[in-house]
């Protein structure tokens, strides 16, 4: 008889033992009230939304994702999966323009990059904005990304892909949207950082957005779409081309992963464990004493880290922490682990800016106090938060160890 | 002893605050009566708040018991129209699996029709898309008109009806004698619980409505009544499985009903003779735990790693008949004895028998009875009559595009057009008693002032208060404080938190594994070790 030896459904928000603990992390909580908190949106709220639908309340919207409240749940509740997948399923409310703006990376970034010097001097214009924040109601104190005037994609292969065989090792790159059409150079450093320990890096045969944005705007059967052909390609690159897959965007990684199998019912349990980031990928060789580094002799200079919510979720903080702590000469101030407020397209809402500040403030004093020259984080939505509301720049880790590399001396090394 | 005959002389007095001492109760007040109500603890303490919920459509009896089959169809109908926030119109499938005799289906339905159920052959493919939780191996299918239906809110909605027409209810009251006269019942002692004293009271008539416990309000008139105790267990489970009552097409047999209430859903019953020595201390044991989820899995397949939040048993008050040893044979028919004619004693009639579902047509007849016997020519028209929380529509929900809060939806799920007087004007109010069953302070505010609720017992059968997944432990303290300012006393306040404690424990205590046990322990960390509760009891 299998009766309740393992008393625990599908539903395993039965493990939540009220707690409360996911409600003490929450960082929407304290600063909007409307918002109901991960254990009544979460497990509280499913036991009312099976008796019946109706039950669903829309301030679940107010969830920015960051699965914060799955990483406090000493039960291992997917708090954050029960709330996103209420809305998937309950949510009454169709989305907006401007949600499919947000959330269309893809089509948006082409499009952008195409007329990218219009673009970034429009959407930069205060009339525009103005227009944006009211019509649209994407707020104007955003300022959108640039748009790089050639993508990554085209540059790789122009400039990198023929090279690619030439090294011993290899992996696959998912850029992602942001490296692609905003910040190529990230994803040029990626290329350098990986050639010098002697791993060519080469594109998937596909790649389309993660779809993160798409499920947080509840365009759910176009990221599922987008999560097929990805994990597909993935597929191929690590089954057929025995290539790993790197990243550099924590939350482009954590979609992959976990996004996809627990809210998009993407199974992909056969290559899950071969989608990491690249800081990650970098350290776990050098701990193995496969690969090293030399640097360059640099100026001293001091960093702080910010470690984003996904990244917390992933459990991968510590492996970019060490990489950069291998850097000579570079002081690292590790920020208190908390979220910067943006939620990917959340604080672009109008409706959500207030609590996206209010969520952000005591990092921002954090970082204003801790005396850097700059921060550090994986994440390129944090950067855009802590660029607005910080006097810093934020470099992603693997920037920051292309700049300190002595490409040259490494080669030599892993040679 | 009271001398102030008149304020103790009533037309009839009731004895018992279950569902069919309440609803005599509504029917003798709307028909113009002086009535007393006296119940010894709780409305809904005992047989009728300890059973599943289930609004029957009768086709469970409907091969076995024709004529209740028919009753509870008529009642099932009535129910959803006068008690319309008392009551979910689920639906219900009966299901053949592999071990059963498919042929039974064709009897079943057949007997359904004659009496009156509206049994309706469906595809086995279609069950399952109608329930997507039930057995995939099922064989056959029928759908029929089961519902279920809230016990304590029936029994309440009752008592505020009889309340309205002038009727006197007195909870905590425990009848310790009949006074007689020669041949005749002609009153009752009551002891009084809360204030420790014995209070005569008299009535020309009184109904003996005292479910299992009615055995020996009979025997202080010298009466047998020949009740047969059938103990009845269930199990709680932590949320909804199914969303349709599940039944199995058969024979009614053990733990073959799975029905969704509320929050949660209920698999149940065993059957089994019990003594009326042991009807005040129901306890489930590991043998029907394991009976219920056996036959359990067999209806819906998830139960078996579904969280079990509580067990737990009632006494059926059945009218033994024959020498049936497990009680399932007798009748669920309705008993009404007069005694005067019965056994030569006058004043006194007892009704039993019967079933929650039943309740309206048992109060109808017992009230036909003190009509007659009292002279009054009045018709009944509870049949009509909407009960107090299902009279308007519910207010908020009027109003299609201001949708409810989840909170304020639980409230009027649970109190109906009743609502309206709990109050949401301030963030106090708003605020959070019970978080899994969504129990504002406004709600328990409203309760302890307008509903008789004495301790906390009083407020879960009145708000659901503890009745969620955690048993208790984020809500009892909260309700216990609001209990403490209302009735001005912390001393009892805590010792009736302890009670309630120890109660809510005996319920997880036979399903005491994995989650439950989880949080049974982390409840008791929470009271011991943060609120000091042992040193309480040291004191």
């Amino acid at each position: 008889m299998n009766t309740q030896q393992y008393n625990i459904s599908d539903n395993n928000f039965e493990q939540c033992l009220k707690c409360t603990v996911c409600t003490v992390y929450c960082p929407v909580v304290p600063v909007n009230p409307n918002y109901p908190g991960p254990k009544q949106a979460g497990p509280d709220g499913e036991r009312l939304r099976l008796k019946r639908g109706e039950f669903f309340d829309e301030a679940l919207k107010y969830c920015l994702n960051c699965k914060r409240c799955e990483v406090a749940c000493p039960s291992n509740v997917r708090i954050g999966d029960i709330i996103q997948l209420a809305r998937i399923k309950y949510s009454q409310k169709k989305p907006s323009l401007r949600d499919m703006i947000l959330a269309n990376t893809d089509i948006v970034g082409t499009l952008s990059s195409t007329f990218a010097p219009v673009v970034n001097t429009t959407v930069a214009l205060k009339p525009v904005k103005a227009v944006m924040d009211s019509v649209l109601k994407i707020d104007k104190h955003r300022t959108f990304p640039k748009y790089a005037g050639q993508t990554f994609v085209s540059w790789f292969k122009k400039n990198a892909a023929d090279k690619q065989e030439l090294y011993l090792n290899h992996v696959s790159f998912f850029h992602g949207c942001y490296i692609n059409y905003n910040y190529p150079q990230l994803g040029k450093d990626v290329v350098k950082v990986m050639n010098a320990i002697d791993y060519g890096v080469h594109l998937l045969e596909k790649e389309k957005c993660c779809g993160v944005a798409l499920i947080s705007n509840g365009l759910i059967n176009q990221a599922k779409k987008q999560a097929h052909i990805n994990i597909e390609s993935i597929r191929k690159s690590v089954n057929e081309e025995k290539r790993p897959v790197i990243a550099a965007s924590s939350t482009c990684t954590f979609t992959i992963r976990d996004e996809y199998p627990h809210l998009l019912q993407v199974e992909n349990s056969d290559v899950r464990d071969s989608v990491e980031l690249a800081t990650r990928f970098i350290y776990r060789l050098l701990e193995e004493g496969k690969v090293k580094l030399k640097f360059r002799d640099t100026q001293p200079v001091r960093v702080a880290y910010h470690t984003p919510c996904h990244m917390e979720k992933l459990g991968w903080g510590y492996y970019s922490i060490e990489l950069l702590r291998q850097i000579p000469h570079l002081d690292l101030v590790v920020l208190d682990s908390q979220c910067c407020g943006i939620g990917g397209t959340y604080g672009f809402k109008k409706e959500n800016y207030p609590t996206s500040q209010g969520i952000g403030e005591s990092l921002f004093k954090q970082i204003k106090a801790a005396g850097v020259q700059y921060v550090a984080t994986d994440c390129e939505t944090c950067k855009w938060q802590i660029e607005m509301s910080t006097p810093y720049e934020v470099k992603h880790p693997i920037s920051i160890l292309a700049e300190a590399l002595d490409v040259e001396g490494t080669m030599k090394l892993n040679k | 002893m009271n001398l102030n005959g008149k304020s103790n002389e009533f037309d009839v007095i009731i004895i018992g605050g279950g569902i069919t001492g309440a609803g005599t109760a509504r029917d003798c007040s709307l028909r113009g009566m002086r009535v007393l109500l006296l119940e010894r603890f709780d409305f809904a303490a005992g047989a009728t708040g300890r059973n599943h919920g289930l609004l029957h459509s009768g086709a469970r009896y409907a091969v076995t018991d024709k004529e209740s089959a028919s009753e509870c169809i008529k009642e099932n109908m009535i129910l959803r129209k006068i008690a319309r926030h008392c009551v979910e119109e689920n639906n219900g499938l009966f299901i053949s699996l592999p071990e059963d005799d498919i042929n039974f289906q064709s009897k079943f339905v057949e007997s359904c029709h004659e009496a009156g159920i509206d049994a309706q052959i469906i595809d086995p493919a279609e069950a399952r898309r109608m329930e997507p939780s039930v057995n995939p191996n099922l064989i056959g299918a029928v759908k029929v008109p089961d519902g279920s239906v809230d016990p304590f809110r029936l029994t309440l909605a009752n008592i505020i009806d009889a309340k309205a027409h002038g009727a006197q209810i007195r909870v905590y009251h425990e009848v310790t004698a009949l006074i007689k006269e020669q041949c005749r019942v002609i009153g009752v002692t009551a002891w009084d619980h809360k204030k420790k004293e014995s209070t005569n009271y008299y009535a020309p008539l009184t109904i003996n409505a005292g479910g299992i416990w009615g055995h020996n309000i009979a025997k202080m008139a010298g009466i047998e009544v020949g009740m047969y105790p059938a103990k009845g267990s269930l199990l709680i489970f932590g949320h909804r499985v199914n969303n349709v009552v599940l039944n199995r097409c058969r024979k009614p047999a053990d733990a073959d009903i799975l029905v969704p209430g509320d929050t949660i859903c209920l698999i149940g019953t065993t059957s089994s003779h019990v003594g009326f020595d042991e009807v005040d201390d129901m306890r489930v044991t590991s043998e029907e735990v394991d009976l219920l989820l056996r036959e359990g899995e067999k209806l819906a397949p998830a139960l078996a790693t579904t969280r079990i939040l509580r067990a737990y048993a009632g006494v059926r008050p059945l009218v033994a008949a024959d020498n049936d040893p497990t009680g399932r044979n007798i009748s669920r028919g309705i008993v009404l004895l007069d005694h005067e004619t019965r056994d030569g004693v006058a004043g006194f009639a007892t009704i039993t028998g019967g079933k929650l579902m039943t309740y309206r047509l048992m109060a109808e007849k017992a009230t036909d009875l003190a009509c007659a016997k009292l002279g009054i020519d009045k018709p009944c028209t509870t049949m009509n009559e909407p009960l107090p929380g299902s009279r308007d529509e519910e207010p908020e929900l009027k109003d299609k595009k201001h949708a409810a809060s989840p909170i304020r939806r639980s409230t009027i799920g649970r109190h109906g057009d009743l609502a309206t007087r709990i109050s949401t004007d301030n963030e106090m109010d708003n605020s959070l008693v019970c978080e899994c069953e969504d129990v504002s302070v406004g709600e328990v505010k409203y309760a302890l002032k307008e509903l008789d609720v004495h301790n906390m017992e009083d407020l879960r059968h009145r708000t659901r208060v503890g009745m969620g997944t955690c048993q208790g432990e984020l809500c009892a303290c909260r309700a216990a404080g609001l209990l403490s300012d209302a009735h001005n006393c912390a001393h009892q306040a805590k010792a009736d938190l302890a009670r309630f404690l120890n109660e809510r424990w005996k319920g997880m205590y036979p399903v005491a594994w994995g989650e439950a046990l989880r949080e049974g322990e982390y409840t008791q960390w929470v009271y011991k070790g943060l609120c000091g509760m042992n040193k309480m009891e040291e004191k």
